[in-house]
């Protein structure tokens, strides 16, 4: 295998959320087939950098696929043709030579578009202040040891709670629903008995403020189990709908 | 009531209301199939018409009938307004989708085929149920079922409603379990194989009618034609 | 050797295992209906950030959180992978507080303050209280109780973990706790906002400019005080295992309005990072230090042996850390580690195309505990490595290279976390404060928790008690003005500039220079040389970097350009004070002091005590903090 190859990048530019965007071609000729793909478009930015054009704006941080900041929607995946990898993640060895990459942003209502491929994804804030904690304000804790949490629930709370709140379940979701995100922090709280006591209220709220966002609803098709970086089962969006049965079944 | 009914208007709620109705059309489903493999008995359509009669003779049937009729109008609508109301939340779509390394075609398109199905279920209540109950024909149902199948276009149309019924079941089945929050990763599986079952029993079930009557397949079509009963 | 008088480290008195219980019961306090009146600043989300804001906001503070990110829950805290500490012997393996504060003052190579460091032994088994109340996943036995490993630099088993993403779940604790406080209307969150000035008034820090990254306007914001909870400076190496958009920034503001710089040149190379693979790297990868539990690092004995690992024998290996530090072998600490990672490569027997990297061997581990351990223990970061590296390391030994990865040094602060500004706090890894020279394995997250929940909520209360009748002051204050109109004629000038150079070039040649002498080992020569190179390529940068797009729209190049400017005059006085500390200590070797077997050899006599630098805008201007050790006996450190 050559260690490095020739692309077309098909990328959309929109100047920001109020003007119409657009699609631009680029030249990427001599991509190193070790780099990351936010390398690839780091190699992207200095060129156009130099050339007096304006730069694509992206997000990202950490770059070491935790902290959920990356997005992109490429080639119609997103996060990439990779499983259980973000964009950070995500290494050229997985694209051929003289193939053309196109790269979109999310494309949600409740994810509106900041700049080029840049969104604005507080919704998802919202959604985890309306409910996603448990209620204990700091020195109010009993011992670390005093309950214990059987081993097989704790590390399927923590299946749950590995979610980097991405949106690439919204992302992905034919609907543009925000479940996975949602339902991986119901499942999480509702596994612990420290979540115990508010497990009725979190739910109800945490999904009026998923729906007051213009999110869509779940069809269940899996999508977003499939393209999740983290790989998060829809098993936990059947236990959210199981807390949300509960919830409404129950007395206030 | 109105507070307790709260829980339906959330976009979960209302996956709830498309879930509890899809289920209990099921249940139909396997009521009408069961009702309607009395055709072949090869009784000239005797046992199927009293079938028939009994339904329409008892008081608690006919107070169903008004939930099923209540619940396809439910299923319907509340499907309608979730489609309509997922096509707001993107707004504007992607130019490269490749949707199907993800998920089943049928799995997106739920709204699709379940309005076709639709479609086809108006057509098939005018042509037997309408006909019987309101403008009071009174024909043998078995026969006017046997004569309907004998035209390919009809025939053929049946059997296509029926594959697109199991595509929306082997995907409406499952996920109705799921929306209801009977599912995990220990029962993912069976449950998709339980869905896989059900969708190719109702499909081929009921596809089996216009295919049996419009060739007479062991002579069942013409034994309830020649029957004057 | 006596303080300077301009430092007053406010250590209580009493004998070191009460100083704190007797400062908690004597600090003043404020009502609550006073709390409601004082509004606080905190810049920065990661642990201390986060954990401080909520934990204010519970008390009735009215709490403003800023954040460069798209959302507080992406702060760089939450790339810690192995653990955090806690004095807590679950294990009964013999660990207590003094344990936990003796390994953490030896570990940190006795540059520490003593003081703070109990302290932060002593509240840790309350941070896994706190924790495990929020619902962070710890990892549990079969039994359902908590699950302990062991770490680098010690003999117990304190470390609690979540699987490899420890930080994750302890940043997503305090981000539910800190939204949990924004829905209550307690907190109002600024995300995709930049502190890039901080206001005086009177003296006092009173506020700060803060710009929009998505708009690019400046906004000024009032607080009765300001907490600085930006994390670290690694950055300034351009290649580190920092996130993209961590930076030093409003800890140099801080600096250049008063704040000290305490112990710049302490940085934290860390000896488990994927190697570069080339000159388009953006940043490294941290393979956490807990693989160093099962995982046996070694190089090949000959020198430029190149053939594939598994076709040298046993015989041919070196396992260098085993050898040479018998009593922790792989698990020394970390400089100890980095330090003899780079001797081998020096020595010409790194492996891998670069040469610059060592092994990191599971196959005596897989053989010992099988596959499935081995994946439940590490399987994410295997994966990891493989989505980089192609390279599965089920199979073939992982490549490893030192990396930056933490900077002890940050704004010099009291016991009660305030700066040389009155009002002005730093938390957690911005702050100088606990690690000294060096800093253990999973301390850090127990460090911004322990400042953000249970110190700033104690102290803060001793400074804002004469507070209670000052009333916001209006931003259209003088001060505001004044401060605004600096940070916009800076913007201006940057975006007048029009040169040839990108930022980025300008930061990566700043990073090969600190990196080169200012990194794993220092010499008086190389230093001195930096230092003119440092000079000659700030004004390079105000002369001709090259920022494209606008200032009032998201411009994610002049947000980074304000960061590199920040960084090359940090990195200058990082040259001095390395340059100044003529010993050898923890994370900083000079190879002027150094044992006959090349161990770091500390200099106690003349240099036991905290660097704290004042910013004067020529020559910076050193002021000393004695470090006076009352419980823990200086020796030097030896991992043999």
């Amino acid at each position: 295998m050559s260690d490095s190859i020739n692309l077309k990048l098909k990328i959309w530019r929109q100047r920001n959320h109020k003007e119409a965007g657009h699609f631009e071609m680029y030249d990427m000729p001599g991509v190193s087939t070790h780099m990351s793909f936010l390398e690839m478009m780091d190699v992207l930015n200095d060129r156009l950098i130099r050339e007096g054009k304006d730069p694509v704006a992206f997000d990202h941080d950490c770059r070491e696929g935790i902290c959920g900041m990356c997005s992109m929607y490429i080639n119609g995946r997103a996060h990439g043709p990779l499983k259980g990898t973000t964009t950070c993640q995500l290494h050229m060895r997985h694209f051929s030579d003289g193939e053309t990459v196109t790269i979109e942003p999310w494309r949600a209502a409740a994810f509106p578009v900041i700049k080029d491929l840049v969104v604005d994804r507080t919704s998802f804030d919202k959604i985890i202040a309306a409910g996603g904690y448990i209620s204990v304000n700091t020195g109010n804790a009993t011992d670390a040891n005093s309950l214990p949490v059987e081993k097989a629930k704790s590390d399927e709370a923590f299946d749950a709670a590995a979610c980097i709140g991405c949106g690439a379940c919204v992302a992905t979701c034919k609907n543009a629903s925000g479940m996975l995100f949602l339902s991986a922090k119901v499942s999480h709280l509702a596994l612990l008995p420290q979540g115990e006591p508010e497990r009725r209220e979190r739910v109800l709220r945490m999904i009026d403020a998923h729906d007051e966002s213009g999110l869509g609803a779940c069809t269940n098709t899996g999508a977003c189990e499939a393209e999740c970086p983290k790989e998060i089962s829809i098993s936990h969006i059947a236990r959210l709908n199981r807390e949300y049965l509960r919830a409404g079944m129950t007395g206030e | 009531m109105i507070a307790s009914l709260r829980m339906f208007y959330t976009s979960v709620g209302r996956k709830l209301v498309m879930a509890l109705t899809g289920l209990f059309l099921c249940v139909f489903l396997l009521e009408h199939l069961y009702g309607n493999l009395q055709l072949y008995k090869m009784d000239g359509g005797k046992a199927f018409n009293e079938y028939g009669d009994f339904l329409v003779g008892n008081i608690i049937i006919r107070t169903v009938e008004f939930a099923l009729f209540g619940g396809i109008l439910l299923h319907a609508l509340d499907g309608l307004y979730l489609t309509w109301r997922n096509r707001q939340a993107r707004p504007v779509r992607y130019a490269v989708n490749r949707q199907a390394k993800n998920s089943t075609w049928f799995s997106r398109n739920m709204g699709l085929t379940g309005s076709i199905i639709l479609v086809f279920l108006v057509v098939h209540l005018r042509t037997f149920f309408v006909t019987h109950r309101f403008l009071g024909a009174d024909t043998s149902m078995a026969h006017d079922v046997a004569e309907a199948f004998q035209s390919n276009i009809y025939a053929a149309l049946y059997v296509v409603a029926m594959m697109l019924l199991g595509a929306h079941l082997n995907h409406g089945f499952q996920s109705a379990f799921q929306t209801i929050g009977w599912n995990n990763k220990k029962y993912a599986q069976p449950l998709r194989t339980a869905g896989t079952l059900f969708a190719l029993l109702v499909t081929i079930g009921f596809a089996s009618f216009p295919i049996v009557f419009y060739f007479d397949l062991f002579g069942v079509a013409s034994n309830i034609l020649q029957s004057s009963y | 050797m006596a303080s300077s008088p301009k430092l007053n480290s406010h250590i209580p008195e009493g004998p070191m295992e009460s100083k704190w219980t007797h400062h908690k019961s004597t600090v003043r306090l404020v009502s609550p209906a006073n709390k409601r009146r004082l509004d606080v600043i905190v810049v920065g989300t990661g642990l201390a950030g986060a954990s401080a804001a909520a934990s204010l906001a519970e008390l009735g503070y009215n709490v403003k959180a800023f954040c460069f990110q798209d959302s507080p829950r992406r702060a760089h805290s939450i790339a810690a992978q192995g653990g955090i500490n806690a004095a807590k012997n679950y294990q009964n393996d013999g660990d207590s507080v003094y344990r936990l504060f003796y390994d953490t003052v030896k570990g940190g190579d006795y540059r520490a303050r003593e003081a703070n460091v109990y302290r932060l032994a002593e509240v840790s088994a309350s941070i896994i209280d706190q924790c495990v109340a929020q619902g962070v996943p710890f990892a549990r036995e079969y039994g359902g109780l908590l699950d302990n490993r062991s770490f680098g630099g010690v003999q117990v088993s304190r470390t609690f973990y979540a699987r490899g993403q420890t930080g994750q779940q302890l940043l997503l604790g305090a981000y539910s706790a800190l939204e949990r406080q924004v829905a209550k209307g307690a907190v109002t969150m600024y995300s995709r906002h930049e502190m890039v000035e901080l206001v005086m008034v009177d003296g006092k820090a009173r506020g700060i400019i803060a710009r929009n990254l998505v708009t690019g306007e400046l906004e000024r914001h009032f607080g009765h005080a300001v907490l600085i909870c930006s994390g670290g400076y690694g950055n300034v190496f351009y290649l580190s295992t920092n996130a993209m958009g961590s930076n030093v920034t409003a800890a140099w503001k801080a600096h250049k309005k008063g704040a000290f710089f305490g112990n710049p040149c302490f940085t934290q190379i860390h000896p488990t990072c994927i190697p570069v693979s080339g000159d388009y790297q953006s940043k490294l990868t941290l393979m956490s230090e807990s693989l160093r539990n099962d995982g046996r690092v070694w190089v090949p004995k000959a020198v430029g042996d190149k053939r594939k690992p598994e076709e040298i024998s046993d015989e041919e290996r070196d396992y260098y850390l085993e050898r040479r530090y018998p009593a922790f072998g792989n698990l020394v600490p970390r400089d100890v580690a980095s330090r003899a990672a780079k001797q081998a490569c020096d020595e010409g027997r790194g492996v891998g195309p670069s040469g610059l990297a060592v092994y990191l061997d599971f196959r005596d581990a897989i053989k010992r505990l099988g596959h499935h351990v081995i994946s439940a223990r590490y399987g994410n970061l295997f994966e990891m490595y493989e989505k980089i590296t192609g390279e599965d390391p089920y199979q073939t030994p992982m490549r490893i290279y030192p990396a930056v990865h933490y900077t002890m040094g940050g704004l010099w602060v009291d016991y009660n976390l305030m700066t040389t500004v009155p009002g002005l706090y730093a938390l957690g890894e911005a702050n100088f404060s606990d690690h000294g020279a060096n800093r253990l394995g999973a301390s850090a997250l127990m460090q911004g928790l322990a400042d953000g929940y249970f110190v700033i909520p104690y102290t803060l209360g001793e400074y804002l008690a004469d507070d209670i009748r000052t009333p916001a002051i209006p931003t259209n204050h003088p001060a505001f003005d004044e401060a605004e109109k600096s940070v916009r004629d800076r913007i201006e000038k940057l975006m007048s500039i029009k040169g040839k150079q990108t930022v980025e070039d300008l930061h990566k040649r700043l990073g090969r220079i600190i990196w080169d002498y200012c990194g794993m080992s220092r010499t008086a020569e190389g230093l001195t040389k930096a230092l003119a190179m440092v000079q000659e390529l700030k004004n390079e940068f105000w002369t001709d970097v090259r920022i494209p797009g606008d200032v009032n729209e998201f411009n994610p190049e002049l947000d980074k350009a304000g960061r590199v400017a920040d960084f090359i005059e940090l990195g200058e006085l990082m040259i001095r004070d390395a340059l100044m500390r003529n010993e050898s200590c923890g994370g900083h070797f000079r190879e002027e002091s150094q044992t006959e077997d090349g161990e770091a050899k500390r200099d106690d006599e003349n240099f036991a005590f905290v660097a704290a630098w004042e910013y004067t805008g020529t020559e910076p201007v050193l002021h000393k903090e004695e470090l006076n050790f009352e419980v823990v006996h200086l020796t030097q450190r030896s991992y043999k």
